[in-house]
């Protein structure tokens, strides 16, 4: 796991060593990990960790040779890993064994194990001696190239090439230290302070054969690579061509016990001699370290990086994390304010040159109706007055786009307001009317700050980003695209069912998704249940005041007026208009609903087939179609709706999103592309001859989506807040303590009737 | 491109007002103030097609009238029914809430307050653990005497009889490998 990194600078190398920042950072880290483990490792009383403290100080020395970078160091880097895998994972495996028999790891403790137990002994003196880097051993082999490649590199490279290499060299008598440091501390004889030997440590029990065998195999492969290198040499060779030579011509080096009497060799002896000096007055040495601040104690940094980490999170979050949504919300949209304010006013730009105040004054006039829907719904104190505010604005909007020149939007625009407003009822209307229930506005003077800010950073961005187009829009294409290859006058409808048709295929799934969302909040277990048939249901039950006794004399005077003529057997004008409750029905709504239902029906149809040419498609289609049915559930309650609609809502969507999906299907199956259209002439007797797009079965499928998610909504929203509270209110009259809200005088309902 | 002062300004009324809803904590304002936002974007989009022109309809094959760009429409008509559709979500939302809290206000999160005033010190992930020499042994600290791993008692063991089966009745595992 801890060669990971490794790996990674040995697979980079080939790529990165000539980049700016590669040599400082590899040379750098590598040269100060190596300097300071070896250095702790000295300082160890378990001889785990002086063991573990010399692998940090030996992935020093991994890192620095392979990210070096030459063809030498190349084959060094692999050779000194290898070396280095194989006396590491035989002396922890020693330390291993040396712990599960005596129960300690700590060098004061251990004593005489060296004269006891011979083989472990033999096996970790020729891994540590390996580790030193001693002939005629594996770890010599390898750290003989190591060396041969910073001592050319610096030849090539004077400077740092030599700080380079006279650093390595210190780390390397280091590391015969710190290995001699190891075998006296695990095997040597301790003496006390009176001169007399301490007594050997016993073993539990005599280490098997087993137990021993894996440490002594890799302790063997130590000795015979050293005499045998050949295969490694040929294992490594195909990653050395990745690299050049470290000047142009230098002959390659090689992996051998004997290259010679080279100045190399003489490092390797400085090292050894060093080290071995730095263990025989280990005492002194011991002194010194204690009297050294530890300017380099990791874990102490570790540590206090985590408390600083802990103090900052904590800070931090008692500043922000206040469990306000509101306040997050603030937070977001301050610096969103702040990034683009700042990016306006510190950058520069093009100030806009051209500016009109308003196409004509009727844009005037409807901007000021706009704002005052806006400031109206700030002000109103009642649910829905707010509600019918924003649909000013809504409505406002409509207008400016017609006069934009935009017939499809302000068409949209008007369709999906009047049926928010019937939503926003249905939803809402067992709420309070009042908005507040406790403490009104808070922060009032921050949120008024914090809005005109954001409102002006957009108004800036705009203005600038206006004036930056450098390239002719891609709509200038548009026009003739849309005549000529969709075959359709309306630009508009023909970009959205043909050149951007997978931005509104994606937007039908959404819809879907929604009204899904809508259903699954309100009906919880499953929609679409059966309902009972039409005849099952008693005249007049329908949303049925049953408690009178809150009614006032005026109030139960007119119920009872309309009751009397709920008896009267005369053919219906809706199919379901009987079920409702008397004191719930309008007769000129159920007339207007009869004689306007079909000519509404027959209108979106119309949107939808003439969408291609004229102002329409199947989101106007849908959304008209959407409203008639609203209309019948208005005027005749939730078993009109069901009469009216005799499908599921998730089977309409199902099928528009299948007759979407499938216009796409269709061209690519007949050799097109995906959504490719396709053109169908058409001559019928009556209606004479027709172009028919592939599109136009496209927006039905976007029709019967849109149908399917306002009629989802009407069921959900509508029906089953019916019936749930129908369920409530007779629960009250039972005297049943669950909330019971009478007739809703006071709520949002009882406000909007 | 020639700005429309109207316009412009519109779009900042709208962000301003929505943002000022949108941080109130009754949720029908909170989505009213949502609806108000998207019609600032709306107002924004609308103004990214330049001057007022022709409605985008090719009359007569004339492909090169001065049309108001149809691209923004497009993208408006997305925008528009799509928030209709997240208008009802938010909708069915506020009810739900209605009916599971009878509460159509935010509350504050309890949660993320008791996070603000907990201690920095935390005793389970702070503390100084002693540095352990073994893992195979129960150190006894005020003798520093060791214990035989197998049985954790205190005796001088031959170094022959360590290890009986009937050793490992005392439930510490055994780390006995190869023998």
């Amino acid at each position: 796991m801890v060669k990971a990194g490794v790996y990674l600078v040995a697979r980079m190398a080939p790529g990165f060593h000539e980049t700016a920042l590669w040599m400082p950072t590899v040379l750098g880290v590598g040269l100060a990990t190596m300097l300071v483990g070896a250095w702790r490792a000295l300082r160890q009383t378990d001889i785990k960790l002086v063991l573990a403290y010399g692998t940090v100080s030996q992935l020093g020395f991994l890192v620095m040779i392979n990210g070096l970078g030459t063809e030498d160091a190349a084959l060094a880097g692999l050779a000194m890993l290898l070396a280095h895998g194989l006396f590491k994972a035989a002396l922890f495996m020693v330390v291993g064994i040396i712990d599960h028999e005596t129960g300690t790891r700590d060098l004061t403790r251990l004593s005489g194990l060296g004269r006891s137990q011979r083989a472990l002994f033999w096996i970790s003196a020729v891994s540590v001696a390996s580790m030193a880097g001693l002939p005629p051993l594996f770890g010599f082999v390898a750290k003989e190239v190591v060396f041969e490649s910073f001592y050319g590199y610096a030849e090539v490279h004077p400077g740092w090439g030599w700080v380079v290499t006279v650093g390595v060299v210190v780390a390397s008598a280091l590391t015969v230290a710190y290995s001699a440091r190891f075998l006296w501390g695990a095997f040597g004889t301790k003496r006390r302070t009176t001169g007399e030997p301490l007594e050997t440590t016993p073993f539990h029990a005599p280490a098997g054969v087993v137990f021993l065998a894996a440490p002594a195999l890799l302790a063997a492969a130590t000795v015979l690579l050293a005499l045998w290198p050949a295969p490694v040499q040929r294992l490594i060779d195909p990653f050395v061509s990745l690299f050049h030579p470290v000047s142009e011509g230098a002959p390659g080096t090689y992996l051998a016990l004997w290259h010679g009497l080279t100045p190399v060799l003489g490092l390797s002896v400085l090292a050894w001699g060093l080290g071995l000096g730095l263990f025989a007055v280990r005492e002194r040495f011991g002194r010194l370290q204690q009297r050294t601040p530890a300017v380099f104690d990791a874990e102490r940094g570790y540590r206090s990086s985590v408390k600083l980490l802990d103090v900052v999170a904590v800070w931090l979050t008692s500043v922000t994390q206040r469990g306000s949504l509101a306040w997050y919300l603030f937070i977001i949209i301050a610096v969103a304010t702040g990034l683009v304010s700042g990016v306006l006013l510190f950058t520069a730009h093009q100030v806009p040159q051209s500016w009109i105040i308003a196409e004509q004054p009727l844009q005037l006039v409807l901007a000021v109706v706009i704002v005052a829907g806006a400031i109206g719904a700030v002000w109103a104190p009642k649910r829905f007055m707010a509600v019918l505010m924003v649909s000013l604005c809504g409505y406002g909007i409509a207008g400016l786009f017609a006069l934009q020149g935009a017939p499809d939007l302000a068409l949209t625009v008007l369709l999906v307001e009047s049926i928010v407003l019937v939503v926003f009822v249905l939803a809402l209307r067992n709420l309070p009317a009042g908005i507040w229930t406790q403490n009104p506005a808070r922060f009032k003077i921050g949120r008024v700050v914090l809005g005109i800010g954001f409102g002006l950073a957009m108004m800036g961005a705009l203005a600038v980003g206006m004036d930056s187009r450098v390239a002719v829009p891609i709509s200038e294409e548009f026009p003739w695209m849309a005549y000529e290859v969709g075959q359709g006058a309306n630009i508009v409808n023909v970009t959205l069912v043909d050149i951007r048709v997978w931005d509104t295929f994606g937007e039908i799934t959404v819809l879907a998704v929604a009204a899904t969302g809508v259903a699954s909040l309100i009906f919880v277990k499953r929609r679409d249940a059966r309902r009972r048939s039409l005849h099952e249901v008693p005249t007049g039950s329908v949303g049925r005041v049953l408690n009178e006794d809150n009614l006032t004399p005026r109030q139960a005077k007119e119920i009872r007026v309309a009751r009397s003529f709920s008896t009267v057997a005369r053919e219906a004008w809706l199919v379901a208009g009987r079920t409702v409750a008397p004191e719930h029905r309008s007769i000129i709504f159920e007339v207007v609903t009869r004689l306007m239902f079909h000519a509404i029906i027959l209108l979106s149809l119309y949107l939808l087939l003439a969408g291609h040419n004229l102002p329409g498609g199947g989101f106007a289609g849908g959304l008209l179609a959407g409203l008639a049915l609203t209309l019948r559930y208005l005027a005749g309650g939730r078993y009109e709706l069901e009469a009216a609609v005799p499908f599921s809502a998730s089977a309409l969507m199902g099928w528009g999103l299948a007759l979407a999906c499938s216009t796409g299907l269709v061209s690519l199956l007949a050799g097109g592309h995906i959504f490719q259209s396709a053109m169908l002439d058409v001559d019928l007797p009556v209606f004479g001859e027709h172009h028919v797009g592939s599109a136009i079965m496209f927006d039905v499928g976007v029709y019967l989506v849109v149908v399917g998610l306002i009629l989802d909504i009407l069921r959900s929203l509508g029906s089953e807040i019916d019936v749930r509270s129908e369920m409530e209110n007779r629960a009250a009259e039972r005297g049943d303590p669950y909330h019971g809200h009478g007739l809703h005088s006071e709520t949002t309902l009882g406000v909007a009737r | 491109m020639t700005l429309n002062l109207t316009l412009l300004i519109l779009m900042g009324v709208m962000f301003a007002v929505g943002i000022y809803l949108l941080l109130e904590r009754s949720l029908t304002r909170v989505l009213l103030g949502i609806i108000l936002i998207s019609n600032g974007v709306n107002l924004l989009l609308l103004q990214t097609g330049g001057r007022a022109g022709d409605s985008p309809l090719v009359v007569d094959g004339d492909v090169d009238a001065p049309f108001f760009d149809p691209l923004p429409q497009a993208l408006l008509l997305t925008a528009i029914v799509i928030a209709f559709a997240l208008v009802s979500l938010m909708l069915a939302l506020i009810y739900r809430s209605w009916v599971l809290a009878r509460q159509d206000e935010l509350s504050d999160d309890e949660e993320d307050r008791r996070v603000a005033s907990q201690p920095i010190y935390d005793p389970e992930e702070d503390s100084e653990v002693p540095t352990e020499t073994t893992e195979f042994a129960v150190e006894d600290l005020e003798s520093s005497r060791l214990l035989n791993p197998r049985t954790g008692r205190d005796e001088d063991l031959p170094v022959a009889s360590a290890h009986t089966p009937e050793d490992d009745g005392d439930g510490r595992p055994d780390h006995g490998t190869g023998r």
